[in-house]
């Protein structure tokens, strides 16, 4: 973290806007305790802090060590999707959006494609879905234990860290065994999937998912039954229900706050969610806590999930038929799913050629973030970094 | 309306959801008479009614306070306009290989529950309690396109209308800091506008070029059906191999009219560092 001091600075020598962001922070910083006599402070966070996962700069106005407003500002990973998509046919998007989490690809690949085989009148075969759902699930346990072990790092903890990057390695290896790509699957086609599993690749899935549970009573151990890790988490970070719901936050942010919702559960979808048998995990806190605690239980269920996948694997076809050359009818659909990071959603809207009309593209990060500035006010600064970690955001998925 | 919805959710029929869908269209339809001006049901899936912009935030609240849809999803803009640019295969590089199919200028023509201009805005609004969503457009006016602030509705619009706004020009009447959240402050243009080009689309090839045999329309007749599975692979693989005739990267394509070449350098940075991935 560096400090900025507020400098003199002649204001005719910047523009209008800047002009008055100037005379703004000044009169921020310039706020005094009267019972104290404290003088205001703004602390720069970023652009390259850890807690940040990325790029995002955080600035905050402080007075002592109470946050009175802090302010995202983001932009540094700006990609522009929406508009690279109207430049893309549609098989060429999936490269592009596995892009945006980079750290559960497979996840963004799959609402478009759900979006464009609607539009298209295509359902991809059963065995595909089974596949894609065993990858999406198994994409989710790799994305959230970075965050189980990252998040004790936020408060000073390391060992959890390398628990859980041992251990992904294992689930990482599985999808690129199955896909090719570590990080960036491309494995989505319209009509199914790339390929179908490789040979021997169920009984080592099996064994990785073991292991993931093992890391998870593991960490249950050593993160949540921790003194200091609770005395840090609990009741930091409040998010009501409501508060929450009208930013837009989704995914382990809303459970956290006791909101029984998963879009796996309560939408239709071709997937084969609604085959299995597995819980929505929730906590009545809202505060940092319940979001880890929720989420480590998400990853117990996920690998129990892609038990359930691997052993009703029916047989078959995996691609449906579709045309060799993808052309997408006119219309317009709204496909969202329940990913690792919380709900995503395409917005496709086709006008019958090669590429999307328009694409946008509802990240879960996006609006998981944009409750920092009304959450962060009037914490104190250590608790900053607990707040950031335990809404876990992914810079590409914000900044699109 | 509310027993309505109950039931249905519960049996979770198609036939059932879709009067679900119709009831809410009935409930807009009542709440804001004129205001409504189109719906657009797809059974079982959807619902997307478009209101006018006067209604556009008493629709917002009426949807959180009357239909229980608390959850903010979010807003955005359309740009109807048929672009001049970066569709189909339109790079001068790929005129080059496949000859130029001169197009007529479209008719600029808008989607499902319609519309009278060429900007539109839309937000989607969701029940987590119901599981149903709405989506919400409204039509804005084509020069000065505005449209009124939803904060007070849903906080969370905050962020997603400072998107509207630098990437379609549209002015987000009664927001509180308009700033542009993802674009430098002194950037000029509105990149999501159709007739803001992507320079980097002109000037290089499209992508996977190399390996399209030919153009859709003779493919298309010959092999519906046959191999159709691994084929669609192909085309995504060839993205790995854009870039290999870039040698006439033409200054043609980057003087495009009425963009700065400063806007539209920094994006055509942005799509080479994406193709470099």
């Amino acid at each position: 973290m560096s400090t900025e001091t507020t400098t003199e600075v002649d204001i005719n020598d910047i523009d209008e806007v800047d002009q008055l962001r100037y005379v703004a922070a000044r009169a921020a910083d310039a706020r005094v305790n009267i019972e104290l006599e404290t003088e205001g402070m703004t602390l720069n966070i970023g652009p390259q802090h850890p807690a940040t996962h990325g790029t995002l700069r955080i600035v905050a106005r402080l007075d002592g060590e109470r946050v009175i407003q802090a302010e995202p500002i983001m932009g540094y990973m700006h990609r522009g999707y929406e508009k690279l998509t109207e430049v893309r046919t549609y098989p060429q998007v999936t490269t592009l959006i596995n892009r945006i989490d980079w750290v559960g690809s497979f996840a963004n690949e799959v609402p478009f494609i759900l979006a464009s085989e609607e539009l298209m009148g295509v359902e991809a075969p059963p065995r595909a879905q089974y596949i894609r759902t065993a990858l999406f699930e198994m994409g989710r346990i790799a994305n959230i234990m970075l965050f189980l072990g990252d998040m004790p790092v936020q408060l000073g903890g390391v060992t959890p860290l390398f628990y859980a990057m041992r251990d992904r390695e294992f689930v990482l290896n599985q999808i690129e065994s199955a896909t090719g790509g570590r990080f960036h699957p491309n494995f989505n086609r319209i009509g199914g999937v790339k390929d179908d599993l490789p040979a021997g690749w169920i009984k080592e899935t099996k064994s990785a998912m073991q292991r993931v549970r093992d890391f998870c009573d593991e960490m249950d151990d050593l993160v949540t039954g921790n003194e200091i890790f609770q005395s840090r988490c609990r009741g930091v970070g409040i998010i009501p229900a409501d508060v929450g719901k009208a930013y837009g936050l989704s995914g382990a942010n809303l459970r956290g706050s006791g909101v029984d919702w998963d879009l796996r559960r309560d939408q239709p979808s071709p997937l084969a969610w609604k085959d299995l048998d597995w819980k929505v995990w929730t906590h009545p806190d809202g505060d940092s806590f319940s979001r880890f605690w929720v989420r480590l239980q998400e990853v117990r269920e996920s690998s129990l999930m892609v038990d359930q996948i691997l052993d009703g694997l029916p047989a078959g076809p995996i691609m449906a038929k579709v045309p060799r050359i993808i052309k997408v009818p006119a219309g317009e659909s709204y496909v969202q799913t329940e990913n690792p990071l919380g709900v995503m959603g395409y917005y496709v809207i086709s006008k019958g050629e090669l590429t999307p009309f328009r694409v946008k593209i509802r990240t879960a990060s996006f609006s998981n973030m944009s409750i920092t500035p009304w959450l962060l006010e009037g914490v104190y600064v250590p608790d900053i970094a607990t707040i950031l970690a335990s809404l876990y955001f992914i810079l590409g998925d914000i900044d699109r | 309306m509310s027993t309505t919805e109950d039931v249905a959710t519960e049996q979770e029929e198609e036939v059932e959801t879709d009067a679900v869908r119709e009831a809410i269209a009935g409930a807009f339809a009542e709440h804001l008479g004129d205001g409504l001006l189109d719906q657009h049901i797809v059974p079982g899936r959807d619902l997307t009614i478009r209101v006018d912009a006067g209604s556009w935030v008493s629709a917002a609240r009426f949807a959180r306070d009357r239909l229980g849809m608390t959850w903010f999803d979010f807003v955005a803009g359309i740009d109807w306009l048929p672009s001049p640019f970066g569709r189909e295969m339109e790079a001068e590089q790929d005129w080059v290989v496949h000859g130029r199919d001169e197009q007529e200028t479209e008719e600029m023509s808008t989607g499902v529950a319609g519309g009278d201009s060429r900007f539109q805005a839309f937000m989607r609004l969701h029940s987590t309690e119901e599981h149903i969503g709405v989506t919400i457009k409204t039509d804005l006016a084509n020069d000065a396109p505005a449209i009124d602030t939803l904060i007070a509705v849903y906080p969370g619009a905050n962020w997603h209308e400072r998107e509207l706004s630098e990437m379609f020009g549209v002015d987000v009447v009664g927001h509180p800091d308009l700033r542009a959240l993802y674009l430098p402050t002194d950037f000029e243009g509105n990149p999501l506008r159709k007739d803001f080009p992507l320079v980097a689309r002109r000037v290089k090839p499209w992508p996977g070029i190399v390996d399209v045999e030919g153009m859709p329309e003779e493919e298309e007749a010959a092999d519906e059906s046959a191999e159709a599975a691994p084929a669609t692979g192909d085309s995504t693989q060839g993205a790995s191999t854009e870039g290999a005739s870039t040698e006439g990267a033409s200054t043609e394509g980057a003087s495009t009219e009425g963009v700065s070449t400063e806007g539209a350098s920094t994006e055509g940075e942005s799509a080479e560092g994406e193709s470099a991935e």
